[in-house]
């Protein structure tokens, strides 16, 4: 007579020859069965449940969707996902640490830059990407940084003071 | 839809030859709008990003090497120098996400009549370096574009790199459109002067079914110009401006009329040759 065997046996994994993994925000994340025409944008936000990429227009105008890609800022709605497997890829939920915003997220609150709220996950990233590589823009600079930033809402006021106002921090910090 | 992604330009060749109907996958900034919007249903996609032979530009005393994957972002930040007509133009695309995806093979492979580096590439007579497992060739641009979006890339070929001339001289590129940012141009003009040559070179984009030569009012222009002041006389820019105008073939679509492109692209061929010129 022979034991039975004490652990429970796993379900033999189908094969899925589509699935492909994303290292996000420094994980690894499975996207199985997918299909593999579908954008960056489509996957984080339908897939793998991650919404901080907003979907707005889904043809490169309006930056709701702005992340980094290997540390460079795209839209990842013009990002095919099965393209990105060995790319590292940083959304807006990776910036702050816990609760502790960052100081651009913090400045948007507190300059009033956030009205419906719908732009500014990829306005936060962009920022983010002016401000690390040119830490003392000038307005035109601010300008041209967030031109393919749509906000219907703020008239844009008080998101250049917000990103004043960081420069200034950032500044008198050192 | 399998997606290859080869690391070296002879895997991307092979994929290639073994799957001629793929498609190309650059910056995406075309291809995935397309693919989202179900205007375009790839049964295979062959994605470029990994390939290095594609990076990068390459500056030698007599050309400049632009590999296909370059991109605008690369283009505006590095070659304003030795490209400065191409970085221009390269500042018109798009936002900066755009630029920083989007690359001067996806512009050439796109063809659109509105590829906003076509028109430089085009004034300073570009060969565009293609490769398939049967070996390299090279194409004039003016060849290799053969109408709106149609190319002469053979299906197993790709778009490695393009290569202009090196010339000395001012140049200056002229994008119209709604706004600044984030438009698909109206009209566009690229006017070098080329002092090495001592000739003017222009091309127009946005007036026709691909980028168009003005041949005549390079001509002209060239006859008129003190070269050695590199000044001109009013009147012979505004036959320039004529003469620009003549040689578009401009439409009426959602964008513009062809009236108003006509009118246009000679005010920008005019604006840009003084922005050229001593004044």
């Amino acid at each position: 007579m022979s034991d039975p065997d004490p652990t429970p046996t796993e379900p033999t994994p189908v094969p899925d020859p589509e699935a492909y993994e994303l290292t996000i925000n420094g994980r690894t994340r499975s996207v199985p069965s997918a299909w593999l025409g579908e954008s960056l944008l489509y996957v984080l936000r339908e897939r793998l449940g991650l919404p901080g990429a907003k979907n707005a227009c889904e043809q490169g105008e309006c930056g709701s969707c702005s992340l980094f890609l290997d540390g460079v800022l795209v839209n990842s709605c013009c990002v095919l996902a099965a393209d990105a497997t060995d790319a590292r890829i940083d959304t807006v939920e990776g910036l702050a640490d816990g609760d502790q915003l960052t100081d651009v997220q913090q400045a948007f609150l507190d300059a009033g830059a956030v009205q419906c709220g719908f732009c500014i996950p990829g306005l936060i990233t962009t920022v983010h990407d002016l401000l690390d590589r040119t830490p003392t823009p000038d307005q035109l600079e601010v300008r041209e940084a967030i031109s393919g930033n749509l906000c219907r809402c703020t008239g844009y006021g008080r998101i250049l003071q917000a990103v004043e106002d960081v420069r200034a921090r950032r500044e008198a910090a050192g | 839809m399998p997606i290859a992604r080869p690391t070296d330009l002879d895997g991307a060749l092979a994929s290639l030859s073994e799957v001629p109907s793929a498609h190309l996958l650059a910056g995406g900034t075309d291809a995935m709008v397309e693919i989202t919007f179900d205007q375009r249903r790839p049964e295979h996609i062959i994605a470029l990003r990994r390939l290095p032979e594609l990076r990068g530009h390459r500056v030698d005393d007599d050309e400049l090497t632009f590999g296909a994957m370059l991109t605008y972002t690369q283009m505006e930040r590095d070659l304003a120098t030795v490209a400065p007509g191409l970085a221009m133009a390269a500042r018109t695309v798009g936002s900066p996400q755009i630029r920083n995806a989007g690359t001067v093979g996806g512009n050439l492979g796109t063809a659109s009549p509105a590829g906003d580096t076509l028109p430089w590439l085009l004034a300073l007579d570009a060969q565009v370096e293609l490769r398939s497992v049967r070996g390299p060739r090279q194409l004039p641009l003016a060849d290799f574009i053969t109408g709106p979006k149609q190319t002469a890339r053979q299906p197993d070929e790709l778009i490695t790199a393009v290569r202009v001339p090196r010339v000395e001289g001012p140049q200056h590129v002229a994008k119209l459109g709604p706004r600044n940012a984030m438009v698909i141009s109206v009209a566009m003009a690229a006017v070098i002067v080329d002092t090495t040559n001592r000739r003017v070179r222009t091309a127009l984009g946005s007036v026709g079914p691909r980028p168009i030569r003005a041949s005549d009012a390079e001509q002209q222009v060239s006859d008129a110009i003190d070269w050695d002041e590199l000044t001109c006389p009013d009147e012979a820019i505004a036959r320039f401006a004529d003469a620009c105008r003549d040689a578009s073939q401009p439409i009426s679509d959602h964008r513009s009329t062809a009236d108003y492109r006509r009118h246009a692209v000679g005010v920008l061929a005019a604006r840009s040759l003084r922005r050229c010129l001593a004044t």
